[in-house]
């Protein structure tokens, strides 16, 4: 009986993420250029930064209430009211201020799951979602999305899936890794589905905001679908903040109740802190986002046509700050082209598979880096398919 | 446009192949607007910001708070040109409040500034008064802080 033993099945039956073991690589070397960074490159702006000072100048160093500031609550409503088309919730009882939407997702899967209840997650998708599923005792039930349809889920696809023990279906979107998102109209035919067979839907849409082609459509602002839905949102990509931990559920009184109770246990509250912060970005923040998402544009463009250009099979990514181009042609694993690219380029990215064995045969790469950054990483990665591979072969 | 400025803006050195990768536009295209911005004087001058201290060089910067009387049918505009003509003024601004102009003077010495504000600036006809102002330390010009403290602390991967 070793200490390993002892730790509980459910901790164990998660395997560890594939993004920390290429970490491990990656950080001991020097001179890496890293497309593999999850989080905007830009600072915080300062106007969110000073009134955080502000904030702990005046003595703001106290517990919130366990929900979160409610001035904070009550401009998070008006937020997703101007931007999902109307959309209403009480900021006294359906509003959840948490530790980034992290914290939002581990809430709400151990709010609605019993034991052997199944998820649906289409996949590729964001390294926690099958990590909390399992632990609030979940079966994640991966749907896989491919390429040639746009990296979107269809009806038809989680129908193939549905069991008598389904009970959630997760969506991420816009969405990390593939930077895939999903039109209104494909996303009315999904909430018809949750409808149809009396689903609860988690809607992750932390990168909503960064949607360069056509608008984001909030799932919760489709017709008749709210309270079956748990809308979660946050700050770290929209205003770049990453770092402060702080992030919002939406859903009805039952699910929010219930999700603060957890949170008032485990958490108790989000630091008072980045609610100070949040606060400001929201009452003033609009202008830094518009700024951010034109950068992000043009980079997505340079991205886009720098790995097409090398004669890599690429999606055109419409949102978040992602491109997942396909490395299959190279006859190489995700990760081991990961692996020989770090060694010959000192270029880091990220292996497909990290984000479910469907993202195999892809790379994830960032492109929150600055443009000469992503210039000089684009003819790295050139000479590593034009060189360094055929080499590599022989 | 207003993208294609902006980007020029950050960094004019760039080519109009990026930039037309960047606009996903055609290189032709993009090319010929630039110079259209420039025949149109839209787009005035590319300018260098340089950090003269760290270069070594000196170089002495003022700010003059002049007070004018504004003359029958040019107003304010004759005496403004004839302070703009000179090449030790960087930057000249009509203002609104206790004064009328801000005049931003550049010189190799103090001496030399103070100079050109008593013989020049001051003797000009309308100039009522000059109040002088030298600039001690640089920490922000054109947008671009001088000595940035920032970097980049993120991990090399996260998820």
């Amino acid at each position: 009986m070793t200490w390993a033993d002892r730790i509980s099945p459910a901790v164990r039956a998660i395997p560890p993420s594939g993004i920390r073991r290429f970490f491990d690589i990656a950080a001991e070397m020097e001179d890496v250029i890293s497309l593999g960074v999850g989080e905007p490159d830009f600072v915080t702006p300062w106007h969110i930064r000073e009134s955080c000072i502000h904030g702990l100048n005046l003595g703001y160093t106290s517990y919130t209430s366990n929900a979160g500031l409610l001035e904070l609550r009550e401009e998070i409503v008006r937020t997703i009211q101007r931007d999902c088309d109307g959309l209403t919730y009480n900021p006294r009882n359906e509003v959840l201020v948490t530790v980034g939407v992290s914290e939002a997702l581990d809430l709400a899967m151990r709010t609605v799951l019993t034991p052997g209840d199944e998820v649906l997650i289409p996949e590729p998708c964001y390294v926690s979602y099958q990590a909390c599923t399992i632990l609030a005792g979940g079966v994640p039930v991966p749907v896989v999305t491919t390429m040639e349809n746009n990296f979107r889920v269809t009806v038809q696809q989680l129908e193939e899936k549905l069991t008598n023990r389904t009970k959630v279906l997760l969506l991420g979107y816009p969405n990390n890794p593939t930077g895939a998102i999903m039109p209104r109209q494909e996303l009315l035919a999904i909430a018809e589905f949750a409808k149809r067979h009396d689903l609860i839907v988690i809607s992750d849409e932390i990168y909503s905001s960064l949607t360069y082609e056509g608008t984001h459509t909030c799932f919760a602002s489709l017709p008749d679908i709210k309270d079956r839905t748990i809308l979660m949102n946050g700050f770290s990509k929209s205003f770049a903040m990453t770092g402060w931990r702080i992030g919002y559920a939406l859903g009805n009184p039952d699910f929010i109740a219930a999700m603060t109770k957890i949170h008032q246990f485990t958490m108790l509250c989000a630091p008072i802190t980045a609610q100070l912060a949040a606060l400001e970005a929201l009452q003033s923040g609009g202008s830094s986002v518009q700024k951010m998402v034109a950068e992000y544009n043009t980079r997505r463009r340079l991205m886009l046509k720098g790995l097409r250009e090398m004669g890599l099979t690429c999606f055109e990514p419409q949102g978040a700050f992602y491109i997942f181009p396909s490395i299959k042609e190279t006859g190489l694993t995700s990760l081991q082209f990961a692996e020989e690219l770090l060694k010959a380029e000192k270029v880091a990215l990220v292996p497909g598979d990290a984000f479910g064995a469907s993202g195999e045969g892809f790379v994830r790469c960032s492109y929150a880096s600055s443009l000469p950054k992503l210039s000089e990483a684009l003819e790295r990665i050139n000479r590593f398919l034009k060189t360094g591979l055929p080499r590599l072969k022989k | 446009m207003k993208e294609l400025l902006e980007l020029l803006e950050k960094d004019y050195t760039q080519s109009p192949e990026t930039l037309a990768d960047l606009l996903n536009r055609p290189k032709e295209e993009i090319a010929k607007q630039i110079r259209q911005l420039e025949t149109e004087k839209i787009i005035v001058k590319y300018h260098t910001i340089i950090n003269w201290e760290k270069a070594g060089v000196d170089i002495v910067s003022a700010i003059i708070t002049v007070r004018i009387t504004p003359q029958r049918e040019v107003g304010f505009d004759a005496i403004a040109e004839r302070i703009y003509r000179f090449p030790e003024v960087r930057n000249l601004y009509l203002m609104s409040g206790s004064f009328d102009l801000l005049v931003m003077v550049e010189g190799q010495t103090m001496k030399e500034v103070a100079n050109f504000v008593s013989t020049k600036l001051a003797t000009i006809e309308g100039v009522i008064s000059t109040t002088s102002h030298f600039v001690l330390k640089k920490y922000k010009e054109e947008g671009v802080i001088i000595e940035d403290r920032e970097k980049d602390r993120r991990l090399v991967v996260t998820p």
